[in-house]
């Protein structure tokens, strides 16, 4: 058996040939993870809608506001785009550490939303950067945080009448420093064991004045570190603190055993690398 | 051509261009590395519709009718293979790499090669190579 594959050359068209098709239209840009899926015979659509011809989802532009990633965006274009690295370096960086650059040629930032692997690496940075994705239907447009997007393992909150069209990324508060630390400890293309975003803002007696941590592959989807982040507010982040609020990260994470570890090993890492990526911030102010 | 067919399916079973191999055929080894437009893709995850209008070149495309390209010339002359199973991909996948950067440096080579595996741990060859294609 085989499908349908068609192409639309707008969203209007896609939109159409979701609503004609329903349940049985599944939605692709790179297609990676849907030729995985496919091929394991754990999709079996009887329509699949091709959005990489729709000249409007792709492309990334970046204003003094904010930064709008089109859902069509390969990692690739994302990891060389200029005004990405002029945003944050982190988020480069985040780009950069996933898979191989055969994957990020043809993976897309769309592609990896929708498909909502807990252990991929740019949702979390996207979640410690405040992102939100806009998400269009016939009805309309509608935004969606990224902490609302994610609702289980390869599930999220878009609805089945919608299409992911962007990202968009507010510009972070001048002073304002961003890591992302992929736990690898076996192949340096593989799926983080545990991953952790933080961004980090001083004020100028050195007290914490925001901070978001979320982690990656703790759990059935990325998830912020809230407790980290209550313990850190308005402390003077020193090496007791910070030992103390990554410790809390257990209150926010539930992870599970796979073949990168057992559910107890990646608690231990959680902390452990919460813990690093908050002194890699306050060792970097300068 | 069926829409579930992929561009590893097309350029094996279809063109009889067996120098592309098929490994994990989960884009991990990088066997199966071509190139679409310039850029260097697994075909075993690419639907082989996506490449309509697109120029796929292989490990067939790398030579100039008997002349070998630099690369292929020096992964013979520095042993850059033993068994040759992934030699198509390590070729294509370096061919890439000297496309976009002239002069990579060690850990650039490293880093960019370390999605071609290669069972036979022939890598301080490959690498070897690649260096004597860029001199």
């Amino acid at each position: 058996m085989t499908y349908d594959y068609h192409e639309p050359e707008t969203v209007a068209e896609a939109l159409d040939l979701m609503a004609r098709h329903g349940e049985d239209a599944h939605l692709v840009a790179g297609a990676t993870a849907f030729t995985l899926l496919w091929r394991q015979g754990l999709l079996r659509p009887g329509h699949v809608i091709g959005l990489r011809r729709i000249v409007g989802l792709g492309g990334i532009t970046a204003t003094d506001k904010e930064l709008v990633i089109g859902a069509t965006a390969t990692h690739r274009e994302i990891e060389r785009s200029a005004d990405v690295a002029r945003h944050c370096p982190a988020l480069t960086r985040t780009f950069a550490s996933v898979a191989t650059v055969r994957i990020r040629n043809q993976a897309t930032l769309g592609g990896n939303l929708a498909h909502a692997d807990p252990a991929q690496d740019p949702p979390p940075m996207l979640m410690a950067l405040g992102a939100e994705v806009v998400a269009a239907s016939a009805a309309g447009e509608r935004t969606i945080a990224l902490d609302d997007l994610f609702v289980d393992v390869f599930t999220t909150s878009l609805r089945s009448d919608e299409v992911l069209t962007a990202i968009r990324v507010p510009a972070l508060a001048p002073g304002t420093h961003a890591t992302y630390l992929k736990f690898l400890p076996q192949t340096a293309d593989d799926y983080a064991t545990v991953s952790v975003a933080a961004t980090m803002r001083f004020t100028d007696d050195g007290e914490v004045a925001d901070v978001r941590v979320a982690l990656g592959a703790c759990g059935p989807t990325p998830v912020r570190a809230r407790s980290v982040e209550d313990a850190l507010a308005g402390a003077v982040p020193d090496a007791a603190r910070i030992a103390d609020a990554a410790a809390r990260v257990d209150a926010d994470i539930a992870p599970f055993d796979d073949v990168r570890g057992s559910a107890g090993y990646k608690r231990d890492m959680a902390r452990v690398w919460t813990e690093r990526a908050l002194l890699s911030l306050v060792e970097g102010r300068a | 051509m069926r829409a579930d067919r992929r561009l590893i399916d097309a350029l094996r079973d279809d063109l009889g261009c067996i120098g592309t191999k098929e490994g994990c055929s989960i884009g991990v080894c990088g066997a199966c590395s071509v190139l679409v437009d310039g850029k260097l893709l697994s075909a075993c995850l690419m639907p082989a519709v996506f490449v309509s209008g697109r120029a796929v070149t292989t490990v067939e495309g790398l030579a100039r009718g008997d002349e070998l390209s630099p690369l292929q010339d020096a992964f013979i002359r520095e042993g850059g293979f033993q068994c040759g199973i992934c030699t198509p991909g390590q070729l294509i996948a370096a061919t890439a790499l000297l496309a976009e950067r002239r002069r990579p440096s060690d850990d650039e080579i490293r880093e960019w090669m370390m999605g071609n595996l290669c069972r036979c741990t022939g890598y301080h060859g490959i690498t070897r190579a690649i260096k004597a294609a860029m001199a």
